[in-house]
């Protein structure tokens, strides 16, 4: 791989270690994955798109997040108040933004962003290395500041033993909407992200992008084995780019771009179930 | 302090299998005092202490704690001025969070949801309260409390319920699941700080010597009702074997 593809990979990997850690609230503090993320990760997408067109690039990254947020208190809403099934809710809320992105693009399946009329921050080549570090930074260090303050640690203990928060004195459904909320506003912020340095918006391109955030936090965890916020977070970015570094090797080796899906999601569920199958050889080996 | 006047909680209202699970109980508590709570299965005990904290609704009658009526607050409004533990000691921690950040979940809310948890003020208050533990809980302050024995986290999850003494503190057999030997630990630890901290507390038990041992008065549950009180030199002369009688079977 020549060096501008390596570099390319590792911007491309912190656009996305956003995603990762938008979902680590979701996935690993509150232990409820959440399907608004395919959907959430376009609705920031289609924001920013238009905002950029409109001349206000650096707004479209904001509303892409506020919209973001948005998008995680309608499934908390549908979860906490209207007692939808946790994963339906997730469901529910990304099949109806679909139809909502149509609208914030005006009908157009897809949004070139090649002539605007004001540059983004992704614009320079020579600098969009520095500029994504800064802002994966910040988010990082806002989130563990975050998960250390008493509003956080509350978010951390609702996910953690829900009854026992529960028989607290804090409301367990504002922890919902607050963590869906927070999640996906990051969610969508890498959906911006990503729109601005590729220069095109797509409605679609927000298939699979839950498993492609939680492959992240895979790696990350596979790589940093340990546990603590600051691990976490660390490694959902980490593995993140990783992943990115891995699905850029498997391009050059020729795999068609189209397999990667099925590769991520191959990687999650295998993953996630090694210790299941170590248990199971474990048992197998002491009847033997 | 706490007054239940004519308390019922129903279940499965209006439907054949309609149970007074609580019937129209009545009784006052004072301030400072320490009641034990004794009675079969099923007796009404868990659901007493469920419709004190909210967690199951009353269908009649009033519950009055410190001169506020609490019948129809929330059960996240009414646990700020009440205590639970409970049998399971996984029940009242957070596994993965550390033994300070459980801490610090219970005790430092006050200061506003956006200051730092954990400051060199809070490390150094949990450290000296854990030790007066005497378990060694002290140095194990960054722990993730999943790690500790039953003991170990029922001593945590009661000082967490006692760092910002509430109004009112209810136990509900939080020493059975636990060994012998941390569960005589776990009731010293309980009688130290109830009398150091002056709290008004139930304690709901199944042992019949923890019964009397503990507390200033004996309420006994038979049927969804409070059969018997004793108090002061009443209590004292009882006997585990006088007890039975007052056991439906």
């Amino acid at each position: 791989m020549s060096t501008g593809v390596i570099i390319r990979a590792v911007e491309l990997g912190l656009i996305f270690s956003v995603l990762s850690l938008g979902e680590y609230i979701t996935v690993k503090v509150m232990d409820s994955p959440d399907l608004t993320v395919d959907g959430s990760f376009v609705t920031g997408g289609c924001t920013a798109a238009m905002l950029t067109l409109a001349g206000f690039p650096n707004l479209g990254l904001a509303a892409a997040f506020v919209a973001g947020l948005l998008c995680g208190c309608v499934t908390a809403f549908l979860q906490t108040k209207m007692k939808i099934q946790g994963l339906l809710a997730g469901i529910l809320t990304m099949t109806a933004l679909y139809s909502v992105n149509l609208r914030i693009m005006q009908g157009a399946p897809n949004v070139s962003l090649y002539a605007v009329p004001k540059p983004t921050i992704l614009n320079n080549p020579a600098t969009v290395l520095y500029v994504l570090i800064a802002i994966v930074a910040l988010i990082a260090l806002l989130m563990y500041a975050f998960f250390k303050t008493n509003l956080g640690l509350m978010l951390r203990a609702a996910g953690d033993n829900e009854e026992m928060i529960r028989s607290s004195s804090v409301n367990v459904d504002s922890m919902k909407f607050l963590g869906f909320a927070l999640s996906n506003g990051l969610v969508a912020l890498s959906g911006a992200l990503l729109v601005q340095f590729q220069k095109f918006a797509d409605v679609t391109g927000g298939t699979g992008m839950l498993v492609l955030g939680l492959a992240g936090i895979i790696i990350g965890e596979a790589v940093f084995r340990r546990s603590g916020i600051g691990f976490g977070l660390a490694a959902s970015i980490t593995g993140a780019i990783l992943y990115r570094l891995l699905y850029t090797l498997a391009l050059q080796l020729g795999f068609p771009a189209t397999d990667m899906n099925l590769v991520s999601a191959v990687l999650v569920a295998v993953t996630i179930s090694i210790p299941h199958l170590q248990k199971l050889k474990k048992k197998r080996g002491s009847h033997a | 302090m706490l007054e239940l006047k004519d308390v019922s909680v129903i279940f499965n209202q209006g439907t054949s299998l309609e149970k007074r699970a609580l019937d129209e109980v009545s009784v006052h508590i004072p301030e400072g005092q320490f009641v034990t709570v004794l009675g079969s299965n099923g007796a009404g005990k868990s659901t007493f202490f469920n419709v004190i904290t909210g967690a199951a609704p009353a269908a009649e009658g009033t519950i009055v704690l410190d001169g506020q009526d609490i019948t129809a607050q929330k059960e996240h409004v009414r646990s700020r001025s009440i205590g639970r533990l409970f049998q399971n000691p996984e029940h009242g921690t957070a596994p993965h969070l550390t033994v300070e950040e459980n801490l610090a979940l219970a005790y430092s809310r006050s200061r506003g949801p956006f200051s730092r948890a954990i400051r060199k003020e809070e490390q150094a208050l949990f450290r000296e309260k854990l030790k007066t533990l005497d378990m060694g809980l002290e140095d194990r302050l960054k722990t993730p409390i999943g790690l500790l024995s039953g003991g170990q986290r029922q001593a945590v999850a009661l000082m967490m319920a006692v760092l910002n003494p509430p109004k009112l503190l209810l136990l509900d057999e939080h020493t059975a699941a636990l060994d012998p030997k941390s569960a005589r630990k776990i009731l010293e630890i309980t009688n130290d700080l109830v009398r150091r901290e002056h709290m008004t507390a139930l304690m709901i038990t199944h042992n019949m010597t923890d019964g009397l041992t503990n507390g200033d008065r004996l309420l006994i549950f038979n049927d969804g009702k409070i059969t018997q009180d004793f108090s002061g030199e009443g209590k004292k002369k009882l006997k585990p074997a006088d007890l039975l009688d007052f056991y439906e079977v």
